[in-house]
């Protein structure tokens, strides 16, 4: 039955990669017909973005992607059901439970990155279904960790918008000068103002959730270990991204900072994100170490 | 020229900095930076055995690293100069806020603008078959109804109404920066008042909740020992469950339970549980269950055949099996002084090299060994000495590898002759004996209220809007406006309605 099921989980999440890398494929090309149309002026350009019947293609590989999406939940639930518990206790699955969030332009980050994650997660990080030891035998388990990866979900479009922002910011400076720019598929995009403040409403959830997930964690480390705070290797890093990130959020009502400056403070805060996630889960000593990496 | 009022001057130049928001914002990010080696570097608090290893690993290098404190960052000088300094900068900026806000509280909506036209979002449009006065009173009251605070502001034929909402969003902010510095008063006084003590009972054992029946203790800066409640726990029960049939998992430990009795002093008995998850919330104090091992039951007589030594060893967990090492001392009562260590293995393999080893965590073919030294044990040169080591320089080794006896093994139940005729030495049988943790944080609630409450005032904070609406009727037209965002829709519809 375990076996079974583990194996189906496996294909399906095969199967779901297949079609992201689809989707990611169309995305792109999608962005590159947007290239052409370099002509098109800065204020028409966010009525474009939103909506187009024409955009063919970007419609195609938003329905894979909801596809894509399908199969890897089905395959995060069977892992769920061979394993007869929450399935993200470890990385593997961890890392199935990306967020959607869709705004079509960014559908080629998107995919990309669930692609990117889940290949890796697929193949450097497959954990055989094994018991939860006893303390990560709490309901704190599901509380903590959904609402981190949901936290992690938002500030990864956020970061994906921030870069948007910066590349547009480029753009439109070059564009200002009259010179052309090599970021002319950008000219489909909303303008810089207008993807800082997407960036800005998306982070900001994160950030409350991520401060739920810190205080939760707070509250479960205290009844598994004994103490609610301790400077654990894995603490440190929520506790360094939850200050860039309340910087990022500072930074936006500082003369000077607004802009630029705050875009690169969530991409650094973003980068902090994926680090916690990755090295110090694999190579760092802790606390929460439990991964079987 | 007063040096005074220069002085006074250069104060507020420097306060003025210090709560500026840009000061404040690379006062985060320095604290960011400066937690980031914390997570590369052993901490003491958290980790003494890793900084131990990293003095042995990095000889040159680790006191260096200790003298700028960074096997304690984050009770160094400078992370705590950082914060400090944040939470001041944080202060300075938040009670003239306070402030302000009260203020604003009170005070009514600003003076419709003259012209609204040049408000990024703007609505004009026409009503007939009613009065100006009438109009406006049904835009008052639609504002009023959508919790606007709605203030009357005419300019000769022109009738307006000014309307404010989302004071809450500052109320938010404000609240959760107080949290946080409530957050950061409760932990510093948290730590002073409580206290974190270990001790480890084998079953049967009791424990009393007093100074010298722990094994190890931390008091806070303001602990007083008088604050102690009596009471006991004794250790009924421990049971491990270990996976049995999931292949990739065998011997993974899936449940811990302790059975304890407890009484307060006064009371009567109770019983009660604890897991890992499931602390024991008594009298003040929480205990967790942090860790376990076998104590194996060891009687040792001399030659005659008197008891000179019987009791249960906690011996250390060394892997996951539970191969486990303990020490026993025999100070007096045999011809010489003697010092065993033993090596117990639930479940006794062994390689091709002939070393054993345990190849199951749970009792289902345990054995005792011991190695035999004889000598001086060094317990009556005052130097403290760990129950769980033995220094066995200036001791000869009597049984064990590369001695003249091989280690003496024993299965329960079985006895076996000390070396050259010192006694026997029996394994009664296995205990399980269990680690507690033992700790009173008083404060450990009010951080908990703090940071809901901080969580909450984020919430509000980031959430509510603040927004101004206007609108301007005269005999022929309605204008309106918000600030901004999206104009209220269903007000214009009530506009229209009349």
């Amino acid at each position: 039955m375990t076996d079974a099921l583990s194996q189906y989980s496996v294909l399906a999440l095969y199967s779901a990669m297949a079609l992201y890398a689809i989707a990611f494929v169309l995305f792109t090309l999608d962005l590159a017909r947007g290239a052409g149309d370099e002509g098109a002026p800065v204020g028409e350009a966010k009525t474009v973005a939103i909506a187009q019947p024409k955009r063919k293609l970007a419609r195609i590989a938003l329905a894979l992607t909801v596809l894509g999406w399908l199969l890897q939940l089905t395959a995060t639930v069977m892992r769920g059901l061979a394993a007869s518990r929450v399935p993200w206790a470890n990385m593997y699955v961890f890392l199935l439970v990306n967020l959607k969030w869709d705004m079509k332009f960014l559908g080629s980050f998107v995919t990309g990155l669930v692609l990117l994650l889940l290949g890796l997660a697929a193949t450097r990080y497959y954990v055989e279904i094994v018991p939860l030891p006893p303390a990560l035998q709490s309901y704190w388990l599901v509380i903590h960790v959904f609402v981190a990866t949901l936290a992690t979900g938002f500030f990864a479009l956020g970061f994906a918008l921030s870069l948007m922002q910066l590349l547009q910011t480029r753009r439109e400076a070059s564009a200002a000068a009259g010179a052309k720019s090599k970021l002319a598929f950008l000219t489909r995009l909303p303008d810089a103002a207008q993807l800082e403040n997407y960036a800005y409403r998306l982070i900001i959830i994160g950030f409350v959730l991520w401060t739920f997930t810190l205080i939760a964690g707070a509250i479960w480390a205290e009844k598994a270990w004994g103490r609610y705070w301790g400077w654990d290797t894995k603490e440190v890093w929520t506790f360094i991204i939850w200050t860039i990130y309340a910087g990022y959020i500072h930074a936006r009502s500082t003369r000077g900072w607004r802009g630029t400056r705050s875009a690169w403070l969530a991409m650094v805060g973003f980068a902090a994100v994926m680090f916690n996630f990755t090295v110090v889960n694999i190579f760092f000593k802790g606390l929460h170490a439990y991964s079987g990496l | 020229m007063n040096p005074n009022l220069g002085f006074v001057g250069w104060l507020r130049w420097f306060w003025r900095q210090l709560t500026s928001m840009r000061t404040a914002l690379l006062l985060l990010l320095l604290l960011a930076i400066a937690a980031v080696p914390g997570s590369l570097v052993p901490q003491r608090s958290s980790d003494p055995n890793g900084v131990s290893q990293y003095f042995a690993d990095h000889k040159d290098t680790a006191p260096i690293l200790d003298s700028f404190q960074m096997f304690d960052v984050y009770s160094s000088a400078w992370f705590s100069a950082i914060y400090i300094l944040l939470f001041i900068s944080l202060i300075g900026c938040v009670l003239p806020r306070t402030k302000h806000h009260f203020d604003a509280l009170k005070a009514q909506p600003p003076t419709t603008p003259a012209n609204l036209r040049r408000l990024p979002a703007f609505a004009e449009f026409t009503v007939t078959g009613s009065t100006a006065e009438a109009v406006l009173e049904a835009g008052r009251s639609a504002l009023k109804s959508e919790r606007y605070r709605v203030a009357r502001y005419d300019r000769g034929d022109t009738i307006t109404v000014s309307a404010e909402r989302g004071y809450m969003r500052e109320t938010g902010n404000l609240v959760f920066h107080f949290a946080l510095v409530g957050v950061l008063i409760a932990v510093g006084f948290g730590g002073g008042f409580g206290f974190a003590g270990q001790r480890a009972i084998y079953e049967g054992q009791a424990f009393t909740n007093s100074l010298i029946a722990f094994d190890s203790f931390n008091p806070g800066r303001f602990f007083d020992s008088s604050t102690l409640t009596p009471y006991s726990i004794t250790l009924d029960k421990f049971t491990a469950t270990y996976e049995e049939h999931n292949t990739n998992a065998i011997g993974q430990p899936t449940d811990y339970t302790a059975e304890v009795t407890t009484q307060i002093k006064g009371q009567e008995p109770q019983k009660n549980t604890i897991k890992v998850n499931e602390p024991l919330r008594i009298a003040g104090t929480d205990v967790y269950l942090l860790g376990n091992g076998y104590a194996p039951t060891v009687t040792i007589r001399d030659p005659e055949g008197n008891v000179i030594f019987t009791d249960s060893v906690e011996f250390l967990p060394q892997d996951k099996n539970l191969t486990s090492l303990g020490v026993i001392k025999l100070p007096d009562g045999l011809a010489e002084q003697l010092g065993l260590i033993g090596f117990f293995y639930p479940t006794v393999s062994s390689g091709h090299s002939g070393a054993s080893f345990s190849m199951y965590p749970d009792l289902i073919d345990p054995q005792l060994a011991f190695d035999v030294y004889a000598g001086d044990l060094g317990l009556d040169d005052g130097v403290p000495r760990s129950v769980f080591a033995l220094d066995t320089k200036g001791m000869t080794k009597l049984a064990g590898r590369n001695s003249d006896r091989e280690a003496i093994e024993l299965k329960p139940g079985e006895s076996a002759e000390l070396p050259n005729g010192l006694g026997t030495v029996t394994f009664d049988g296995v205990k399980r004996f269990v680690s507690l943790d033992i700790h009173r944080d008083p404060t450990q609630g009010w951080v908990l209220l703090f940071a809901l409450s901080a969580l909450a005032g984020l919430l509000i904070s980031l959430f509510i809007p603040r927004r101004r609406m206007w609108v301007s009727v005269t005999e022929n037209s309605v204008e309106m406006t918000p600030l901004s965002g999206v104009p209220s829709m269903p007000l214009k519809t009530r506009l229209n309605a009349p």
